[in-house]
């Protein structure tokens, strides 16, 4: 009984990742508590997170990296601390810091990572076709002297470059462009209508619309687990964006009335969750000239992730 | 194969486009066989030598001719009174003063005995302990072939003889001394090196996450380094034949063997370290300070190990290169055959399958 699904039904044999209960502990820090999910096979499953959440101590527990202090996961059907050569063979994974060769060119990387999993640049070429014209331009320019993107780029098709079932992207784009981010994601629903699971952690909450499924990770702890538009619909509470001409002060005012809820500063304005259906945005607004503030505008918005993860996260 | 082929080459990449560590690792054989070999001898060479002869006559003349045909003596200046020594040494001009009694050659003859003062520069002690050893003998040479001459030849005359090194050329001792020590260096720190680096710079994570087999990791590490230690080898080797004279006395192969060996066991001791750190500087600092000052001091290349406390004596046994050095002179200098190192060649044995079974067993498969 190698295979995990052999015991259980058939079903199991739907998910790329399956974990259950996993956790881990680095001497008195939890890292992970309890963690429990399943990816569906030809899925884009996004870990969303700050920074220390945990995801990428996930992510190496996955990738048959580090043990975990408990539970089970399995990845393509396979235990990853039984049968981790099985799954070695089979997922590609790109950490979170550019883990490539800088003292060797592009095309030498590739052809270095392609022999590694016994096949050639040209085996499947057609995989990281898309992605590799890009940079064949610099096919012999050393990688440690490549654009953040670029080396983005090289890095994806030396994951790519052995056709894996499950794809793991700890962060790719994090310190990367916009322009590159958003390239980049285009890559992966290619890369998604080939057959490849893709499980992809990332601090930018903006980037978690374009995930068929996401998890909200903070402090080891999954907070919710669901499709991006569920997440945003299930927000509970009237969601309105405020300014004045004195923001800091605004923050303050704003917690201190027992009305508003919850309160952070989103960029150049400052969301508040209201769960009072007799506020209106009158009393807010005669609160706040009660309280001297001067241009005041007030507007209700859609809610986005990362006020579903700010609400989530505070209770 | 063609998988450890490929690893092997990419091994090859980085160390040839570094180019000035490869250039460090290929000169410091030569460096330091010039060092030892002409700059940091301990045979002291052309020391200048002032004569003081009150009464010049046959006896001082033959001893200074003697004194100033020897390589280790230049004769620079005749002085004539007892008042120059001292301002001769204050020049320093002379770093020996040579002062014979008056009448030297007339008191030889009538009461068979006479007078040679040696005046030694001792600002450097033991340079002057062996310049005036060396005078002495010159002088103790002279006094023997008087007695020759004389009609009581049955006198016996105590010889010493230094065996394989008549001359104390202390080439004799380093040349060994530097081999054990450079293919220490080059195997196991480079080699850890190489390991921690794939580390250090996340490689290693990529690599252990594929059907990559641990085994070829580590054999293609060790590959390039093994190469290059055997191009470090033959180095050595020319520039102690052809550079500083010192024969290889005994067979080439033998010597070869037992080379390989060692590498082997530095190799082992490199790959131990690599799994014990994490990061470049601490294998740098454990291979320079855990492996190389013992090899230096405790290995019998500066001082000898019979002079040490029995516990340091004790220690050394534990030194790869303690036996390889050992090995190598009795091959080399004494031109001993392959059995007579036999207890060498099966301590450095025992301690390479030890060294491997260890590493491989710390050789982790995951991160932690």
């Amino acid at each position: 009984m190698s295979r995990y699904q052999m015991d259980n039904e058939n079903i199991k044999l739907d998910f790329a990742i399956k974990c259950e209960s996993v956790s881990k502990n680095y001497k008195k820090n939890e890292a992970l508590k309890d963690i429990k999910f399943d990816v569906n096979r030809g899925e884009i499953f996004g870990i969303i997170g700050p920074d220390g959440a945990g995801k990428t101590t996930l992510f190496r527990i996955l990738t048959t990296l580090i043990l975990a202090d408990s539970g089970i996961a399995l990845v393509d059907g396979f235990d990853v601390v039984n049968e981790y050569k099985e799954i070695r063979k089979r997922v590609g994974y790109m950490p979170g810091r550019f883990s490539l060769y800088q003292d060797l060119t592009v095309e030498e990387n590739l052809n270095f990572f392609a022999t590694v999993f016994n096949t050639t640049i040209e085996e499947n070429y057609e995989l990281i076709k898309d992605i590799y014209v890009q940079i064949e331009p610099f096919k012999n320019r050393r990688a440690g002297k490549l654009s953040g993107g670029m080396k983005q780029k090289l890095a994806l098709c030396c994951a790519l470059i052995h056709k894996p079932s499950v794809l793991f992207l700890d962060e790719p784009t994090t310190g990367v462009d916009p322009v590159s981010r958003k390239e980049f994601w285009g890559m992966l629903k290619k890369l998604k209508f080939s057959g490849i699971t893709i499980l992809v952690s990332t601090p930018y909450m903006d980037e978690a619309s374009l995930c068929d499924r996401i998890a909200l990770i903070q402090n080891g702890k999954f907070l919710k687990i669901d499709t991006p538009q569920n997440i945003v619909t299930q927000y509970e509470n009237k969601l309105w964006a405020v300014q004045s001409s004195n923001m800091p002060k605004l923050l303050k005012d704003l917690r201190a009335n027992y009305l508003t809820e919850k309160c952070f500063a989103f960029g150049d304005k400052h969301h508040v969750s209201i769960d009072n259906l007799q506020f209106t945005q009158e009393i807010l607004r005669d609160y706040l000239l009660e309280n001297g503030h001067t241009n005041i505008e007030i507007s209700e918005i859609k809610p986005s992730v990362e006020d579903c993860f700010m609400q989530l996260s505070q209770s | 194969m063609k998988q450890l082929m490929s690893f092997i080459r990419k091994e090859f990449y980085h160390i040839l486009r570094d180019k000035p560590t490869m250039l460090i690792l290929l000169g410091i054989p030569i460096i330091q066989i010039i060092l030892f070999g002409y700059a940091l001898t301990t045979e002291v060479k052309n020391t200048q030598v002032a004569v003081f002869v009150p009464t010049n006559d046959e006896a001082t003349q033959r001893i200074v001719e003697k004194i100033n045909a020897s390589a280790y003596f230049d004769v620079v200046k005749y002085i004539h009174s007892s008042k120059e020594i001292q301002p001769t040494f204050n020049d320093a001009k002379a770093k020996l003063v040579v002062v014979f009694e008056d009448h030297f050659a007339q008191n030889l003859r009538r009461t068979g005995s006479a007078h040679v003062q040696l005046i030694a520069d001792a600002t450097d002690p033991n340079a002057a302990t062996s310049f005036t050893f060396y005078a002495s003998n010159i002088i103790a040479s002279y006094q023997k072939e008087l007695m020759a001459e004389s009609k009581n030849p049955y006198q016996i005359i105590p010889e010493v003889k230094m065996l394989y090194n008549p001359q104390m050329i202390g080439a004799y001792n380093f040349v060994p001394g530097v081999l054990g020590m450079i293919m220490l260096l080059i195997c196991a720190m480079m080699t850890s090196i190489a390991i921690v680096r794939e580390k250090e710079m996340g490689t290693m994570e990529v690599l252990l996450v594929s059907p990559m087999k641990p085994i070829y990791t580590i054999l293609s590490k060790i590959t390039p380094y093994f190469v290059l230690s055997c191009v470090n080898f033959i180095t050595i080797m020319l520039l102690s034949v052809y550079a500083l004279k010192v024969p290889i006395a005994g067979s080439f192969l033998s010597l070869v063997v037992v080379s390989l060996l060692y590498i082997f066991v530095s190799l082992a001791l490199g790959l131990l370290v690599s799994t014990l750190t994490s990061s470049q500087q601490a294998a740098m600092l454990i291979s320079g300070m855990g492996l190389m000052i013992p090899v230096m001091l405790l290995s019998g290349m500066i001082f000898p190990i019979e002079n040490m406390p029995i516990a340091l004596q004790w220690f050394s046994k534990i030194i790869p290169a303690r036996w390889y050095i050992s090995a190598v002179k009795s091959i080399m200098i004494q031109g001993l055959g392959i059995t007579s190192v036999l207890k060498e060649v099966s301590v450095l044995g025992f301690m390479s399958l030890v060294l491997v079974a260890i590493s491989l067993k710390k050789f982790k498969v995951r991160l932690e």
